[in-house]
């Protein structure tokens, strides 16, 4: 989800020309539910999709990591300290069994990572936006990680088998994150009033930049058809954005929160709830780089890899050493 | 970034006792001693195993999925090696 849909398709579309028969056999393929597995002959397109879209992934659940790392050291008890070492342990995971994924396709963890800190690559808007309080750490797990269980469930089926794989994996290690966080806001809510005001000022904070997690709307989308043609996705962006509404709006009610969507409203005729209008300057400024957090985000991120280039390269200056004392 | 790329090795679990060991995914690490540890915290941090391999990544022979067809077809029209093929009436009982 954390791909959001862009898969900016900007560099060159018009490879060498693909038979059409075996366009024809792949497709066939696909609609008969089977799986497409590395060495398999696939479609450059397909191919590049797919780069595009499990780097994007693997991306955010590293930079994911920056703004709930940020209350590490301040969560206000031991028992929520562990889980959320835990959490950010397994979101770093979580980017290295996708990072994993996209090697199968030919490019390399290295390059992919490149990408990143040179601003070339695209990750999850949401982690752009500052974690002002622990209850931002609450809404996060609730929100945020609700909204990718949302969009990573149907990725389990992609027809893609190393990402599928990977999503199984990621899946059922997310639905404590979410817990996690919805305890939070639980026992926020129910605390004092200045407890339950940081809880709502943290719903105020991250439920349109939730919202805006699923990508931009259909009739703005360009890739989603081949997307959902390849079944990579299963579900249009706007889809999944109303299965989140609609299984989130409960959840807050029983917190007791206030969404703040004066438009929010329950559709009895159709069974979902109707939100208002998304704010799409936001959500492309943003991702063009100017959210509050974009460049405190790669900065960080740069310093990381930065510090830890003596280690990677007294890893592999040990392991070559202890490789020629054994040859000789 | 003209930093060496750090090898790939292949991870396999095994849950439990009594069970073969499994692919599960793969890690990049500069020896194996290092590879086992990053296994260890990448893949098994809920209790999924008793035991780690890993194993180079490039010392795996592959056959090419382009030619399953010639490697696996064969077996196909052998039907004579399923159990299924042969009659035993039922009197005889199970066999
Ligand atoms: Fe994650
Ligand atoms: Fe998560």
């Amino acid at each position: 989800m954390y791909t959001q849909g862009l898969l900016h398709a900007k560099d060159d579309d018009r490879a060498a020309p693909e038979p059409a028969d075996r366009l024809a056999r792949f497709q066939a393929r696909i609609d008969a539910e089977e799986k497409i597995e590395p060495n398999d002959w696939m479609p450059e397109a397909y191919r590049r999709t797919l780069v595009r879209m499990i780097s994007q992934h693997a991306h955010s659940e590293i930079v994911g990591m920056l703004p709930e790392g940020n209350w590490l050291t301040r969560a206000p008890s031991l028992r929520r300290k562990a889980a959320l070492l835990a959490k950010v342990q397994d979101e770093g995971g979580h980017g290295l069994y996708l990072y994993a994924a996209a090697e199968t396709l030919g490019v390399s963890r290295e390059e992919l990572m490149e990408q990143l800190l040179l601003g070339k690559a695209k990750y999850s808007s949401i982690f752009n936006y500052p974690t002002l309080s622990w209850a931002d750490i609450g809404a996060i797990g609730w929100l945020v990680d609700g909204a990718a269980i949302m969009n990573q469930i149907p990725l389990c089926r992609c027809s893609y088998g190393p990402y599928a794989r990977a999503m199984i994996r990621i899946c059922k290690e997310e639905s404590f994150h979410q817990r996690q966080g919805f305890e939070i806001m639980l026992t926020l809510a129910r605390g004092t009033s200045e407890q339950k005001a940081m809880a709502q000022d943290a719903l105020d904070r991250w439920w349109w930049p939730s919202l805006m997690m699923f990508g931009p709307s259909d009739t703005q989308s360009q890739h989603s058809d081949a997307s959902l043609r390849w079944k990579i996705k299963r579900f249009s962006n706007d889809e999944l954005r109303q299965k989140f509404v609609d299984a989130t709006v409960p959840q807050g009610r029983f917190l007791g929160l206030a969404f703040p969507d004066a438009d929010l409203r329950y559709d009895e005729a159709a069974g979902h709830w109707r939100f208002g209008a998304i704010d799409w300057a936001e959500f492309r400024a943003v991702l063009a780089g100017n959210g509050p957090c974009n460049r405190q985000r790669l900065a960080q991120r740069s310093a990381a890899d930065e510090r830890g280039r003596w280690v990677r390269a007294a890893a592999t200056a040990h392991a070559e050493k202890r490789r020629a004392r054994a040859a000789e | 970034m003209s930093e060496r790329a750090m090898p790939l090795w292949e991870v396999f679990i095994r849950s439990r006792n009594g069970l073969a060991h499994k692919h599960v995914g793969s890690v990049h690490a500069a020896d194996a001693a290092m590879a086992l540890q990053a296994a260890r915290d990448v893949y098994t941090r809920r209790g999924e195993g008793l035991s780690l391999w890993v194993v180079p990544s490039s010392a795996i022979t592959a056959s090419d999925p382009a030619e399953k067809d010639m490697m696996f077809e064969p077996t196909g029209s052998k039907i004579y090696r399923h159990p299924t093929f042969y009659k035993v009436p039922d009197d005889v009982g199970n066999m």
